[in-house]
């Protein structure tokens, strides 16, 4: 088995694919522990589907790196959404709802439209459930992604403190001075990154899995805002390894593998968790 | 010294004013009962005094020493929090955060400061604890604990005894009468309990029919509290 790892690992792109697995995985619990606790779940799955509509648009408009469009697309999307989160005529999730259906209809529709591609099902599935993009990456989109993943990662340290007091009390922190639009405006921004990034490895369906999973999986067993980060972020990078190379030593599809053994480890974590409190 | 002087509010939302013509002053050390009828606008003045909801007409200053953002407040307890992964300390430390601007880190002062709260509201040995295993009181203490760090001159305290049973909620009170005589801070509190208000209070502004500012002495022989307590004793 190691021998048959060794060897896919001489190919490059099979240890891209594991580096921006793993930093996305990173990524991803990092903030999913504030975006469970505000609420927020559903705004992965909401941007994700904005994303794949901005997909959709920059492969009609024949638009060569779609990064470059669909990145500040779905950064619009996020401050969007959690600038609603308080003061709105639509309620938050309904919101999010809206957009993220509507986008996935306006995207396929466009690419039924206007796709020059003959296996259009092929197309959107890959996009969907991330099926084999994570494998034909670019350097320049690792190198992008390894830029942006140390980005969010400086920003979550740096602001560490401020996201906690935004996330426990808002209103708490806006009266003792604190720009808590501003810090919400940053939360967005980062996870709009993230989704994006994040589309590659998963696919934009179980983007969600990657933000949900360790963050809850973690909360079940600790108890302080510190220890359920950390653990967040290990359970999730110890997931997307293991889901990774399962997928490659079994052939199964990269994205779905990794949310399998998110679920499992939930499971795993769930039990430990009721153990404990015996 | 004055602390916070109101004059002449109009309050409300989306054009619709929901307080009118409302003047009052908080000085350094008062025990400020709000109470009135639901609805009369109590959370709407609180949002309005914290610096959240800019005023419709007339001015909120604050007096020397003080300004926006240098308030410490009990908010009523959001969903959110019920069943929040923190233990006691991060919560503690996080009322230093409006202060902080940037530096990413807690000095030595502010964890002494933290600590020195939580022991002047009973919870010293607390700080491992997560918030969510403790009980109603415990919670409300450790946000009055993380409220003191944010500022020691003025509490603004929203119901905090809402959904506290009785022995809990004498004691709150006696812990909020405390730190009002014996540290000198200023307590400015939302109360739908008329009768503890009025026991414990130096001052009661009332507002919604009938507004009455001034101290408990005068709120006592004023026609508005004759209203009140005939009806019931809860406003």
């Amino acid at each position: 088995m190691i021998t048959t790892l060794a060897a896919y690992f001489q190919y490059p792109f099979v240890r891209y694919a594991f580096l921006v697995g793993i930093l996305i995985a990173l990524c991803s619990a990092l903030m999913g522990v504030t975006l469970v606790l505000k609420r927020f779940s559903f705004i992965g799955d909401g941007l994700s589907h904005v994303a794949f509509g901005a997909i959709a648009v920059a492969s009609v408009l024949d638009i060569g790196n779609e990064m470059l469009f669909v990145l500040p697309v779905t950064v619009l999307c996020a401050i969007l959404l959690l600038r609603t989160g308080q003061s709105a005529k639509i309620k938050g999730d309904a919101a999010i709802a809206m957009l993220s259906v509507g986008a996935l209809a306006v995207g396929y529709l466009l690419m039924h439209l206007f796709s020059t591609s003959s296996n259009l099902a092929g197309d959107v599935c890959s996009t969907l459930f991330g099926s084999t993009s994570i494998l034909t990456l670019t350097k320049t989109e690792v190198t992008l992604c390894v830029v942006l993943s140390a980005a969010v990662v400086g920003l979550f340290i740096l602001f560490y403190h401020k996201i906690f007091a935004v996330t426990f009390d808002e209103t708490f922190a806006r009266a003792t001075g604190i720009q808590a639009g501003a810090y919400n405006l940053i939360i967005a921004v980062i996870i709009a990154v993230i989704i994006v990034l994040a589309m590659n490895l998963v696919g934009s369906l179980l983007i969600s899995a990657l933000v949900v999973f360790p963050a809850l999986s973690a909360m079940r067993i600790f108890r302080s805002f510190l220890s359920v980060t950390v653990w967040a972020a290990v359970i999730s990078v110890v997931c997307a390894a293991s889901g990774i190379l399962i997928s490659i030593l079994s052939g199964t599809p990269v994205g779905s593998t990794i949310v399998a053994v998110n679920i499992l480890a939930f499971g795993l974590c769930s039990l430990l968790g009721r153990l404990a409190r015996r | 010294m004055l602390q916070l002087i109101c004059h002449n509010l109009t309050l409300g939302y989306d054009g619709q004013s929901v307080v009118r013509g409302l003047s009052f002053t908080v000085s350094e050390g008062d025990y400020l009962c709000i109470v009135g009828e639901n609805g009369s606008g109590k959370s709407t003045l609180m949002k309005a005094v914290l610096g959240l909801l800019p005023p419709m007409e007339g001015t909120i200053a604050y007096g020397e020493g003080l300004s926006r953002g240098q308030i410490g407040y009990l908010p009523q307890q959001t969903l959110v929090q019920k069943d929040f992964p923190a233990s006691v300390w991060e919560i503690v430390l996080s009322g230093f955060e409006g202060r902080r601007k940037f530096r990413p880190f807690h000095t030595a002062e502010e964890k002494a400061a933290a600590r020195k709260n939580l022991e002047r509201l009973g919870l010293a040995g607390f700080e491992k604890r997560c918030y969510r295993d403790l009980s109603g009181g415990q919670q409300q203490r450790v946000l009055l604990a993380r409220a003191l760090c944010a500022t020691e001159k003025i509490l603004v305290l929203d119901e905090p005894v809402t959904g506290l049973d009785p022995v809990v909620t004498a004691e709150l009170y006696e812990l909020i009468s405390d730190l009002n005589q014996k540290y000198g801070v200023t307590i400015v509190m939302i109360s739908h309990d008329l009768e503890a208000a009025v026991g414990r209070a130096s001052h009661i502004l009332h507002i919604g029919e009938d507004i009455f500012f001034g101290s408990r002495q005068a709120f006592l022989q004023s026609p508005c509290s004759r209203r009140l307590f005939r009806e019931g004793g809860r406003a």
